[in-house]
């Protein structure tokens, strides 16, 4: 590919956003080039420093330029009760509708045997570390409804059983298939508010 | 191709008593660049040589419904091969909440082989159980003759289109369901033996699984119930589900059978390991057709019995959906002639009009369909310069 043209590289690039076709992309390398001082150097600006300043949480898997996290240092927020998300998308969804004053732990995916995603590739060993050092009195499981969702939502609280924590789940009614991040902030605060104990 | 919109328009103040397309219209869809059909609530009957299009015009219908239509083809096969445009299928079809605007096609901006994007009133909508409200479609085309004499395979997925269509979370179970077999094999095969994992699996299994058998049970049932109700000669067809989850509910609450599925899967973890299959679940259940008068298993039926039973089953269905949605479903019944006697079509012609469903059907001989042409059904030609009127006949 040394002879694509830096437009065709870049293109190429954002065509692999997700949410962006390869039609979008060349609209908004167009529109870039287009606008050079308002638009494409501030994001070059921007892009650079999330590459060289954000960072995975160590505590909780969040995105943020410090370790820990801004959420994890946060005096203000509840430390007995945890919220388990798969992914951050779904953390920002969560603090989006402020229904959720607690603290965070991202798994960073779902089991899937077919995708070849294991235990050992997910948070989990930390999860448990930090219910073991015994703070939090409270889990919710906020994980989607999929089947993907609900077998490592199953799988966390067997882990988490012997511990003797409280472990509950988003109350039903959230659709089948329905990703977190995609609920209004409404559905979802019901949703946290109605949640039920693991059984 | 050129479009005739020539059909009388008959008096449409009556209350519906089935949904019917009123107007259709193709765009760069399979053998169609452009076509506009014009019909009233009566049935169609479509006549043609072969290869001119007639299954392709019913398969535009079938997709008015959630699924992939009845060819199942991707996107792609859809799109017609000599235009440039993005293929389209749009129709006003009469529902019990008035005529309204459906539309599917290829999203111009999307892939080709992409998903298909879908209008409702002119709105897009995106998912498909919204196209599920307006419109339910039963069909029967040639490529289903060997469905009652193959595995049980086809039946099964027969009956969860037509559970679909009342439950529309049916089809997405049946989904999930299949990926969580393959999620648990897949771990017995790689021999993972993390009991934690795969009784999360069989968890869900059990949940979905008795949700699917309890629906497939509740539509045959319905079906069973219905089957005589036929007016005419048309033969019936004695219906069984035979399936573990299936029978059980029968006989003991749906949580007891959640629990017993779920413990019979964990004991069959090893064996099912070893045989690299999954050997117990709704996934193995047959739906039994037999046939009433001879007592026979629709496998040993000759080609017009099998044809006749699936006829009857469809009619069963439509009987159903009339009565649980207060409107008829359209009827797709593509070559419906061929292998049906003199008799048997002449029976069926009366159980549609009895019915008061909108029928589509297909054949290559006009001559066949005259008797239920006279009755009332719309006669159009299709052939290489378009779709017709046929006003031969009238
Ligand atoms: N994507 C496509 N683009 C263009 N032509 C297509 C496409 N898909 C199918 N066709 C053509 O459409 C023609 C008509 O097909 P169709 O199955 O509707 O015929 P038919 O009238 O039902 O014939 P028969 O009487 O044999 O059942 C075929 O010749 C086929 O090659
Ligand atoms: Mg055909
Ligand atoms: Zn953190």
């Amino acid at each position: 590919m040394a002879d694509l043209s830096p437009l065709d590289h870049l293109t190429r690039l954002l065509a692999r956003v997700p949410g962006l076709g390869p039609r979008s992309a060349r609209r908004a390398v167009l529109c870039l080039v287009k606008r050079r001082e308002t638009l494409l150097l501030p994001l070059m600006e921007a892009l650079k420093t999330v590459a060289e300043e954000v960072r995975v949480c160590s505590v909780c898997g969040n995105l943020d330029t410090r370790d820990p996290c801004a959420l994890c240092t946060n005096p203000k927020r509840e430390r007995h009760v945890l919220c388990v998300v798969e992914d951050v998308a779904d953390l920002w969804a969560l603090e989006r509708s402020h229904a959720f004053h607690g603290l965070y732990h991202v798994l960073g995916g779902t089991l899937s045997a077919l995708e070849g995603i294991r235990p050992e590739d997910l948070r989990l060993d930390s999860l448990t570390r930090r219910v073991g050092e015994g703070e939090i009195q409270e889990v919710i499981l906020a994980l989607n409804a999929t089947l993907e969702g609900q077998t490592t939502a199953h799988y966390v609280s067997e882990r988490l059983a012997p511990l003797g924590v409280k472990v509950s789940r988003l109350a039903q009614g959230l659709p089948v298939g329905g990703e977190l991040d995609y609920l209004d902030d409404g559905t979802l605060t019901a949703a946290l508010n109605a949640r039920r104990t693991w059984s | 191709m050129p479009s005739t919109a020539a059909s009388p328009c008959p008096a449409l103040e009556e209350e519906p008593r089935a949904l019917a397309v009123l107007e259709l219209t193709l765009r760069a869809f399979r053998s169609y660049r452009e076509a506009r059909l014009t019909v009233d609530r009566s049935p169609v009957v479509l006549t043609g040589p072969n290869g001119s299009g007639k299954t392709n015009l019913l398969e535009a219908i079938s997709l008015l419904a959630p699924g992939r239509g009845l060819r199942r083809a991707g996107g792609g096969d859809l799109q017609c091969r000599t235009s440039a445009e993005p293929w389209a299928v749009a129709a006003h079809v009469e529902t019990s909440a008035g005529i309204v605007a459906l539309g599917t096609g290829r999203d111009p901006e999307g892939s080709p082989t992409g998903r298909r994007v879908l209008r409702v009133d002119g709105r897009p909508v995106s998912s498909q159980q919204a196209l599920g409200e307006h419109v339910a479609v039963a069909w029967i085309t040639p490529t289903m003759d060997r469905l009652l004499a193959e595995g049980p395979g086809a039946r099964r997925k027969l009956l969860d289109r037509l559970a679909a269509s009342f439950d529309p979370a049916h089809g997405g179970r049946v989904q999930r369901y299949e990926r969580a077999l393959r999620e648990r094999l897949r771990l017995l095969r790689d021999g993972v033996a993390d009991t934690t994992w795969l009784g999360a699996l069989e968890n869900d299994l059990a949940q979905t699984g008795v949700a699917i058998a309890a629906a497939r049970r509740h539509l045959v049932r319905q079906l069973q119930a219905v089957m005589p109700e036929t007016t005419s000669a048309f033969p019936q067809a004695e219906l069984a589900l035979e399936g573990l989850a299936e029978e059980a509910l029968d006989r003991t609450p749906a949580l007891v059978v959640e629990d017993h599925f779920r413990e019979a899967l964990a004991s069959a973890r090893r064996e099912d390991a070893a045989q690299g299959l999954s050997s117990i679940g709704p996934h193995r259940s047959d739906l039994r057709v037999t046939h009433p008068v001879h007592a026979c298993l629709a496998a040993h039926c000759s080609t017009g019995e099998q044809k006749a039973l699936l006829v009857a089953i469809v009619l069963a269905y439509t009987r159903v959906v009339t009565r649980t949605r207060g409107l008829a479903p359209l009827v797709l019944l593509d070559d419906i002639a061929a292998h049906l006697d003199s008799l048997r079509r002449a029976a069926l012609f009366e159980e549609l009009t009895s019915l008061g469903v909108q029928a589509w059907l297909t054949g290559t001989d006009p001559e066949v369909f005259a008797p239920f042409v006279a009755a009332g059904a719309q006669p159009w030609t299709v052939d290489s310069r378009g779709l017709m009127a046929d006003t031969l006949y009238r």
